[in-house]
């Protein structure tokens, strides 16, 4: 066995247009995914994250770089001789099938035994919660039902990697959010590796061992879920993930972890975590997320610390967000509701006068973009 | 969604349209039953135009050469006309554009036109006209015809459920067998009872295609009908609606089916 379940080397995917143009649709990704993993692809549509799952799956062919899976150079091995199972963004369900014909459809295409496909398709079922459903047609169930058929349909054939491609896009939010966890459940239960596409930042959160950020074509960031949204290094993916407050400004000394950028709407430098590489007079942005501002009547430290005025209080009842004004630079706060009180007098009020820090352990400085 | 009533006088017109329309047909086929012999008084019921169809060789021999082209010319053109809609589908090409409304025209044209060219083509080959000539040119006609229907269905074809069939181990040859041609399937069976139906009632193309011994059932009534309508016609005229009115029957319900 291989060390890595799938492995890109440097794909690159140019697709031609209908003007005869060409279109760069993934540009020279690199990415190992580890067995048993469930491994995210995230970013905005036409990132490119699709058409990489898609040549996983077979369906398409890269352009130059090579695909391996379980170690083996993948070529241009067509679909049907993978080892591996897609879970469409449409569920792709075969209409003039049953629940159990759908889901038997891949096995005997390996020629298993008869009285095998029905044990088997009879384990998936359960496995999915479909148990009693066999006879059904796919137009017969409910759109979460039939997202459980096409699941059962790519995990019956016990893959060694199973792709989905935005399989919960087209289901509302609360079923969304009761299919995430049992998908992360699923996975676990099964052990195998899952390649998950979204676009969803919460879903990637919530669900993934690891995520690959990705936008036009590029991979810009591989990593665990804290280290995306707590350390990332680059502008994109602080805004791409999560909420956060960008300053303009340009780097005036690196040390070790640390940098200093002066930010001229501050008139003052803010310290911060350096990213690698950056170098002195380089622009640069400070990138501090709302819910690690600490806001206070006086100041607490004596550099990144600003005063500011209060423009705007939401109270949205696990946080009250404020936004505050410092030059014209308006930046926002969500401060967590630890009290329970109905003294509005706890909150600020605005037009108030207060300071905000900035502190160095949360604050980023990275190259602008 | 609420359904409104048609007003009194929106049914009245719409009857009196239906009547116009089903009359003259309904009097073809009461007259089939007649004992008089002239389409002009009723005087009483007999199946005795029946008997007479049925014991006549000629309506005999033009109705198996009628089903024999029908069939042959329905199959060709069914399953040439799938193919060029699965084609016209799944790939762009230079020129396409072109092709796709080049095969069109014959939809359009006047069948007259057609059968001209037709007659002139075989003419030119010096190919000697028969039951072969008029099943070749109702497998022309019929492709167009076959292709318009099948690409209907098509229109709104989901192609991930054939990526999805290859995902799950089927080769080309089974994505189709199993998953592609069930799915369109019923828009496959419209194609053919179209085509199966204009060819069991063209006169026009079969007019200029057909040779000695090849008469099919238009042209024999022709024949039959240049003097006087008989009541034997009459009686010809009802099963052939009947026949044609259940084949549309069916393709209705095989259009409501997959809807």
């Amino acid at each position: 066995m291989s060390e890595f379940a799938v492995e890109l080397r440097d794909v690159v995917k140019i697709f031609p247009t209908p003007e005869g143009g060409e279109i760069t649709a993934v540009n020279h990704i690199n990415m190992q995914i580890k067995h048993g993993e469930f491994f995210s692809m995230l970013g905005p549509s036409g990132c490119g994250k699709t058409t990489t799952l898609r040549m996983i799956a077979g369906f398409e062919w890269p352009t130059s770089g090579e695909v391996r899976i379980d170690g083996h150079v993948i070529g241009r091995t067509p679909p049907y001789l993978r080892p591996v199972n897609t879970v469409f963004q449409s569920y792709a369900l075969f209409q003039h099938m049953t629940v159990f014909q759908n889901v038997a459809f891949g096995l005997e295409m390996e020629r298993i035994r008869k009285d095998e496909i029905k044990r088997r398709v009879g384990e998936v079922l359960e496995m999915v919660k479909l148990g009693g459903m066999e006879h059904r047609k796919p137009q017969q169930l409910s759109g979460g039902q039939q997202q459980r058929v096409a699941l059962a349909r790519a995990l019956v054939k016990r893959p060694k990697v199973l792709l989905l491609d935005e399989p919960l896009g087209a289901l509302d939010l609360k079923l969304r959010k009761e299919m995430q966890l049992e998908l992360k459940t699923l996975q676990e239960q099964v052990g195998i590796t899952f390649i998950y596409v979204t676009h969803d930042q919460e879903e990637a959160l919530i669900m993934s061992d690891r995520i690959a950020v990705m936008n036009r074509g590029k991979a810009l960031q591989i990593g665990t879920p804290v280290e995306i949204y707590e350390r990332p290094t680059s502008q994109f993916v602080a805004d791409f993930i999560g909420e956060t407050n960008f300053l303009y400004g340009t780097v005036r000394f690196v040390e070790a972890d640390k940098a200093s950028v002066y930010v001229p709407v501050l008139d003052s430098e803010v310290i911060g975590l350096a990213t690698a590489g950056l170098t002195v007079g380089q622009k640069a942005v400070i990138s501090i997320r709302p819910e690690k501002i600490r806001i206070s009547d006086k100041p607490i430290l004596t550099k990144n610390c600003f005063s500011a005025r209060v423009t705007l209080i939401a109270y949205i009842g696990s946080d009250t967000r404020v936004s505050v004004d410092i030059n014209g630079q308006r930046i926002n706060i969500w401060e967590q509701n630890k009290i329970s009180s109905l003294d509005t007098n706890i909150y600020y009020r605005e037009n108030q006068e207060v300071w905000i820090t900035l502190f160095p352990e949360n604050t980023l400085v990275l190259p602008e973009e | 969604m609420r359904e409104k009533k048609p007003s009194l006088w929106l049914r009245l017109v719409s009857l009196l349209i239906y009547a116009y329309i089903y009359i003259p047909i309904i009097i073809l086929i009461v007259f089939s039953f007649n004992t008089q012999k002239l389409n002009v008084r009723w005087e009483g019921f007999t199946l005795h135009w029946y008997e007479v169809l049925f014991n006549d060789a000629n309506i005999g021999l033009a109705t198996r050469n009628t089903l024999l082209i029908a069939i042959t010319s329905t199959i060709a053109a069914t399953i040439i006309g799938t193919m060029a809609a699965l084609a016209l589908q799944r790939y762009r090409f230079p020129g396409y554009t072109l092709i796709e409304s080049a095969l069109y025209i014959p939809v359009i044209i006047p069948e007259v036109v057609m059968g001209i060219s037709l007659l002139a083509f075989f003419a030119f080959i010096q190919f000697s006209l028969g039951l072969l000539t008029i099943t070749l040119s109702h497998i022309s006609f019929n492709i167009p015809f076959v292709v318009l229907v099948v690409r209907a269905r098509l229109h709104g074809f989901d192609k991930s459920i054939e990526e999805a069939a290859k995902d799950l181990g089927a080769n080309e040859i089974i994505t189709f067998w199993r998953v592609t041609l069930p799915t369109i399937l019923p828009g496959v069976l419209s194609g053919a009872l179209l085509a199966f139906t204009l060819s069991l009632d063209d006169y026009v193309i079969t007019y200029f295609t057909a040779g000695p011994g090849s008469t099919t059932l238009p042209l024999r009534v022709f024949s039959m009908v240049r003097f006087t309508v008989t009541p034997e016609v009459n009686a010809l005229s009802t099963i052939w609606i009947f026949t044609v009115f259940i084949m549309m029957l069916i393709n209705q319900l095989l259009t409501r089916s997959n809807t």
